[in-house]
């Protein structure tokens, strides 16, 4: 049995990886689980310059789910490049940099500034739906995404995964527009806008009004855009939105992703991304799969 | 790094202290062992539609017997925290800590303070009382019924504030200051934001020594996410902007660290 899977010529010991925004760059989580053990771990958005975020409350529970308007909050990439990346190499698992911007300008400063960094793939963050520029601004509109997709692809040094808004008519629109403008992986779904509103206070739950929702309320949506996507393109997906255990991350291989992110699960059970990279292995024993690959997109 | 545990903890005993407020001893096995004064911990609710840990502050902490005292306002009907306080003797519950850094204790020393607690930010302040070593002046303000009162006058002297002068000084604690014309060299206080508003200022009037612990909405509550943070007044190193984590860097801050 083999639990390797290769994302765009990077091989990574599991499709366990961390969502991005829920795991900072590991630090805090270490003390929780071993690094080691995951695939990957996909750092919190980082742009050219410190963004401080948005006002507080940045965070609201959602029946089975919760919203965020952090904001991309991020000390910069300078700060990131001497801190974070080094904390990463400790240990044995692939580094992906999730990057943020508000004009194409400003993507690719960042992505060219990783381009001499030892950092494996750069998950280009188009579809923040809690920034005002940037963000999903540019996830909206499939002439957009292709163009940022080529303008990053031209200056990447890694591999680059486009990750997609599920705030869209049709996702399978922006993951063509992506793969045509040179996207090397898709990942999906970032969170749904939502609102939520406090009525003893007669005010909005969040500072900043509307918020992304995740959590296992969005897995049905997710899986299914997954799938939708997956019929769509030829390139790899990583699959994300609720996954809270190891069924939950193999509806989503099912469904055609070849990697799996754990989010909002990491906040209500920090340790559950080696959980996941357990199950899957008990899963592919229970039912003799050898390879990750025999599975994705195995239900048609 | 102080060490952090997650744990099945067992009820050892609840009850309802006030209307609203319950009080329920827990035991550990690590946790209670590493806690201090102004930490917190993480409660789970364990019910798939209550994801986000519940952050409840720590008001005793008894080291032989492994055990933490948790004093705590039910939010509502079907929150979190009215399952929590439904949980009899022998219920388990899934708890992450003890989170935060605490109040800092060497700094008060032999020292004249003031230990200030208001409404639901009053139970951190009675293991404070149990372990500062200095000469405590103890404010505690409510919106009216009193609870922890007797514990308190165990630990220092106490003066009470009730908003609607059922007992003590009517106001809030900075009216039993005035009133009692209290003074201290240091200060120490957890409460909702406009009281630690007021005490940060009349600390930096008056050049006293303050330590408030802050509260906000908070997600992962070991300092991941940055849902919970405050201004700080100064570039914070680790944010590398003008922003704390409440949950990992406080919840207790040097007055003058932060912006209210």
């Amino acid at each position: 049995m083999n639990t390797t899977i290769n994302l765009a010529g990077v091989e990574l010991k599991n499709p366990v990886m961390t969502a991005s925004g829920t795991f900072g760059s590991g630090a805090e989580y270490s003390e929780f689980v071993d690094l080691n053990r995951l695939g990957a771990v996909v750092t919190k958005g980082v742009a050219n310059v410190p963004w401080p975020g948005n006002p507080t409350p940045r965070i609201a529970e959602t029946h089975s789910g919760m919203m965020n308007a952090i904001g991309l909050q991020n000390p910069g990439i300078d700060l990131f490049c001497e801190r974070d990346i080094p904390f990463l190499k400790q240990y044995d698992t692939k580094i992906i940099v999730n990057v943020c911007g508000k004009t194409t300008e400003e993507y690719c400063e960042v992505v060219e500034r990783l381009a001499d960094e030892d950092v494996d793939l750069l998950e280009i963050n188009i579809s923040c739906p809690n920034v005002k520029a940037g963000g999903i601004a540019f996830g909206q509109n499939p002439q957009a995404v292709e163009a940022i997709t080529r303008e990053v692809k031209k200056r990447a040094k890694q591999p680059i995964i486009m990750k997609l808004s599920p705030n869209v008519t049709d996702i399978t629109e922006m993951a063509r527009a992506a793969e045509a403008g040179g996207a090397d992986v898709l990942s999906l779904i970032n969170t749904l806008t939502g609102m939520k509103i406090d009525v003893h206070k007669r005010a909005f739950a969040l500072a900043n009004k509307t918020g992304g929702v995740s959590g296992p309320a969005i897995k049905p949506i997710a899986v299914r855009m997954v799938y939708q996507v997956a019929n769509a393109v030829k390139v790899p997906i990583i699959g994300m939105g609720g996954i809270a255990c190891a069924e939950d991350a193999i509806e989503f291989i099912l469904a055609g992703a070849t990697a799996v992110s754990i989010g909002t699960a990491n906040f209500f059970n920090p340790m559950t991304t080696v959980e996941v990279a357990d199950g899957i292995e008990q899963y592919m024993k229970q039912y003799g799969f050898e390879t990750i690959d025999s599975m994705v997109g195995l239900v048609k | 790094m102080a060490k952090k545990w997650k744990e099945q903890v067992t009820v050892i005993s609840q009850e309802c202290i006030t209307e609203g407020i319950y009080s329920m001893w827990i035991q550990t096995e690590n946790i209670a062992l590493e806690a201090v004064p102004g930490q917190f911990v993480s409660m789970y609710t364990g019910d798939g539609s209550k994801l986000l840990p519940r952050p409840i502050s720590i008001c005793e902490i008894d080291k032989e017997k492994k055990s933490l005292r948790l004093v705590y306002r039910v939010t509502g009907e079907k929150t979190g925290t009215k399952q929590f306080s439904q949980a009899a003797a022998g219920d388990c519950i899934e708890v992450l800590g003890p989170l935060g850094n605490g109040f800092p204790l060497e700094e008060g020393k032999g020292k004249k303070a003031f230990l200030i607690g208001g409404g639901i930010g009053v139970p951190p302040i009675l293991e404070l009382a149990k372990q500062l070593d200095g000469e405590k002046q103890i404010i505690v303000g409510y919106r009216d019924t009193q609870f922890l009162y007797n514990e308190f006058c165990q630990n220092g002297t106490v003066y009470v504030a009730t908003e609607d002068g059922s007992a003590g000084t009517r106001g809030n604690v900075m009216d039993a200051i005035r009133a009692n014309a209290l003074d201290a060299e240091i200060i120490y206080a957890c409460g909702p934001t406009p009281m630690l508003r007021a005490i940060k200022q009349y600390a930096e009037e008056k050049g006293i020594v303050c330590y408030i612990s802050m509260e906000e909405r908070m997600a992962c509550g070991i300092g991941a996410c940055l849902a919970c943070v405050c201004q700080s007044a100064e570039k914070d190193a680790h944010s590398n902007v003008h922003n704390k984590r409440v949950c990992k860097d406080g919840p207790v801050f040097l007055s003058t660290e932060v912006e209210l």
